[in-house]
């Protein structure tokens, strides 16, 4: 793995945006451009991120941005990419579209599925912190079992959609799971991403102070709880070949997890979260590994 | 009026027999557009296909993305214009509408796509031919908005369209229209140019927002402020205001640049579309005019003829320019008229046919105002016959007469006879 003296000093994000106290998005957006480099376009759709890159007149990053309306992440950078092909720039210069987990697994699905299928050569980040967090607070589709939020008063009932699974069905040669709490990884990630030709996904899950109810200074912990816990297991599929991260390999053994109330319990969305409930998730954790477990021992 | 006053020269081997659809296409390839994003819609999906064969067939050197929807083939195509490749794309209908959300986005950040628009009624209930809904729903945008009325039209409006587009003094995304159908599969002798002619009329684009030029960091679209805003060394940067103040003017001074590429493009070719902004027939001497686009305004020239024998002095303007709308100048062309006879092939619904009440605003406040009367025809493709512009000349004829101005829409074509025991209240009946 990537060492931390391997990290380029270099910032792409000017200090002083306008991300919330804490929030992880900011620390992710600024990890993945250290990957990627000066010779990046990054398309972005409404979302968070519009708001760290500030209001017109200020240019918070330094690489290009491209704002796009909400549904159209994935045809932009597909957009991008046709363009930088049409002057055979395709090769210098990498494409990111970065967008919340509204922008991909609601309202952007569609744009970005068609995207990958037409095999675009582009990374695209999702950083997903579990709802509408820029207008708000409000439930969306990878927001989890039981969560508050202000359109599920009473928690919302069901799952998270599991996108990197989407993703992966859609047979591109690179997705991986990363978290801010673990930053060589993630880095790494996006790494191993700039490596290969056609779509690569990574999906990123972004604690959100104001959003999950919680301290801002404690986004890392939270973040380390949801991989210790088992909630959110750091993996890669490259090329099909699926390679679990190394901060995620020892919660193979049920034993190393922690118990998941350690991750809810501190997440004020959480509050009124039933003993039923800490079980539908417990069990859910337990489902994923087993599944986690068959995949690694049948490659 | 048109184009090919005489008839074309079936030896000159530049003239091709093709479709309206096909006229588009070529105009597309000759122009060297870099990216394309289209999805396929009846009745604009032979565009689609014309462009994936030349693509194929290493015609044109462009990277076509096959989008999953029209959303997309705009929000494709912006993108790929703001990185600073000329693009263009086709659609129709529901397409349009699909691709409502990225108009503004384009025009705001004036980029100078070409979209063109083979004409189709919206649902529902489904239909697949033509009537201008479509191109009526998007005149609030910021686009500029063209009608065509042949196949050559539509190849010379679309070369024309890109020149205008990318001027640095408009930089507009523009729609080129015609009839589905009627026009966008119809056979049509039409002039090819030569490439190299082409290039000397339509240099490469030069693009004001270039975003592959890594060196330059820009941020595209960010949010905007209600004020203008100090940056510093930089200097002030524009709120939304400004922005939009700026899309406006632009539009306004659009008119003298539109008519300026037409006549060039008519001193090159030798082929002319009135004043690039709108068409007469028989309109000097006129008493009656009839105001029109596309298929209908084609057709009130087929009648024109007969109506003078009956002893009506009528003639005829078709609208070529509907974006920006050019009132000034047809404040100047019907300041003498008696009476206009306007003939939409859409509705405002809830008032009336928009070409009508448009003049009606256009023109208000002359001194001589004409009378103004206007009639709906031709929704969803029924048939706009010869009968219908009569009739409707003669009733407004009748109208003026009295003197009373009416906003109640007078449909011409209905066939509600035919239905028999047809009640309005039961418009279900029998579906």
């Amino acid at each position: 793995m990537v060492k931390l003296m391997e990290i380029p000093e270099e910032e792409y994000i000017f200090p002083g945006t306008r991300a919330c106290a804490g929030c992880s998005m900011a620390l992710i957006y600024r990890i993945a451009l250290k990957a990627l480099g000066p010779k990046t376009i990054i398309t972005v759709p409404a979302s968070c991120l519009t708001v760290l890159h500030g209001m017109q007149g200020f240019c918070t990053t330094k690489v290009s941005v491209l704002h796009t309306p909400f549904a159209t992440t994935g045809a932009s950078a597909s957009g991008i990419v046709a363009s930088l092909e049409d002057k055979g720039l395709a090769d210098e210069i990498n494409v990111l579209a970065f967008a919340g987990d509204g922008g991909t697994v609601d309202i952007g699905i569609q744009s970005l599925s068609g995207a990958v299928e037409r095999g675009t050569n582009f990374i695209y980040a999702c950083y997903d912190n579990e709802a509408y967090m820029n207008t708000g607070v409000q439930r969306s589709g990878s927001t989890p079992h039981g969560a508050y939020s202000t359109t599920t008063p009473n928690g919302k009932t069901g799952y998270k959609k599991n996108m990197a699974k989407i993703l992966e069905a859609h047979g591109i040669p690179y997705v991986a799971t990363a978290i801010s709490s673990y930053p060589l990884d993630l880095f790494e990630k996006f790494k191993n991403a700039m490596k290969i030709k056609g779509p690569k996904y990574i999906h990123i899950l972004a604690p959100c102070p104001p959003g999950w109810g919680y301290n801002p200074k404690d986004s890392i912990e939270i973040g380390r709880l949801a991989v210790q816990t088992g909630f959110w297991p750091l993996y890669e599929v490259i090329e099909g070949k699926f390679i679990l991260s190394k901060d995620s390999q020892r919660f193979l053994d049920p034993t190393k997890r922690k118990p998941i109330g350690e991750y809810l319990n501190i997440q004020k969305r959480f509050k009124s979260i039933s003993n039923e409930d800490i079980e539908i998730h417990q069990n859910y954790i337990e489902e994923q590994w087993k599944q986690i477990k068959k995949r690694i021992e049948n490659d | 009026m048109t184009a090919i006053e005489k008839p074309p020269n079936i030896r000159d081997k530049r003239i091709k027999i093709i479709t309206g659809n096909h006229a588009a296409a070529h105009a597309l390839r000759q122009a060297k557009v870099g990216v394309i994003a289209a999805y396929p819609i009846t009745p604009q999906s032979p565009v689609v296909e014309k462009i994936a064969e030349f693509v194929s067939k290493g015609k044109l050197n462009a990277r076509f993305v096959k989008v999953e929807s029209e959303h997309s083939a705009l929000a494709v195509c912006c993108a790929a214009s703001a990185t600073g490749s000329r693009v263009g794309t086709a659609t129709s209908s529901h397409g349009l509408m699909l691709m409502y959300e990225m108009l503004p986005w384009a025009s705001g950040n004036r980029l100078p796509i070409i979209i063109n628009l083979a004409t189709r009624a919206t649902g529902a209930p489904w239909s697949v031919w033509t009537d201008h809904q479509d191109f009526i729903t998007i005149r609030d945008v910021g686009w500029i908005q063209m009608f065509c009325m042949d196949n050559q039209e539509i190849y010379d409006t679309n070369l024309q369209a890109f020149k205008i587009a990318e001027d640095s003094r408009v930089f507009l995304p523009t729609v080129v229209a015609y009839d589905g159908y009627i026009l966008s599969h119809t056979m049509m002798p039409v002039l090819i140019e030569k490439q190299e002619q082409i290039d000397e009329f339509l240099p490469p684009l030069k693009h004001h927002i270039n975003l592959s030029d890594v060196s330059v960091v820009k941020g595209i679209d960010p949010v905007t402020t209600p004020h203008l805003r100090d940056r510093g060394i930089e200097g002030i940067a524009p709120g939304y205001f400004e922005y939009r103040y700026a899309m406006q003017k632009a539009l306004e001074n659009s008119i003298e640049i539109i008519t300026n590429v037409h006549d060039e493009f008519s001193e090159k070719f030798g082929r002319s579309y009135g004043n690039g902004i709108y068409k007469t027939y028989l309109a000097e001497d006129a008493d009656i005019l009839i105001f029109a686009m596309g298929s209908v305004a084609s057709q009130a020239r087929n009648v024109i003829g007969q109506l003078r024998k009956d002893g009506l002095k009528v003639g005829l303007v078709s609208l070529k320019l509907f974006r920006p709308f050019p009132a000034l100048k047809l404040r100047e062309l019907f300041k003498e008229a008696k009476l206009v006879v306007v003939f939409d092939r859409d509705i405002g619904y809830g008032y009336e046919g928009v070409l009508s009440y448009e003049l009606k605003a256009a023109l208000y406040g002359l001194k001589h105002a004409p009378f103004i009367k206007g009639f709906i025809v031709g929704l969803g493709g029924r048939d706009v016959t010869n009968q219908h512009i009569t009739i409707g000349v003669n009733k407004a004829i009748k109208e003026s007469e009295t003197g009373i101005i009416s906003h109640e829409t007078d449909f011409i074509g209905l066939k509600l006879d035919d239905l028999g025991d047809y009640d309005e209240k039961d418009y279900f009946k029998g579906g």
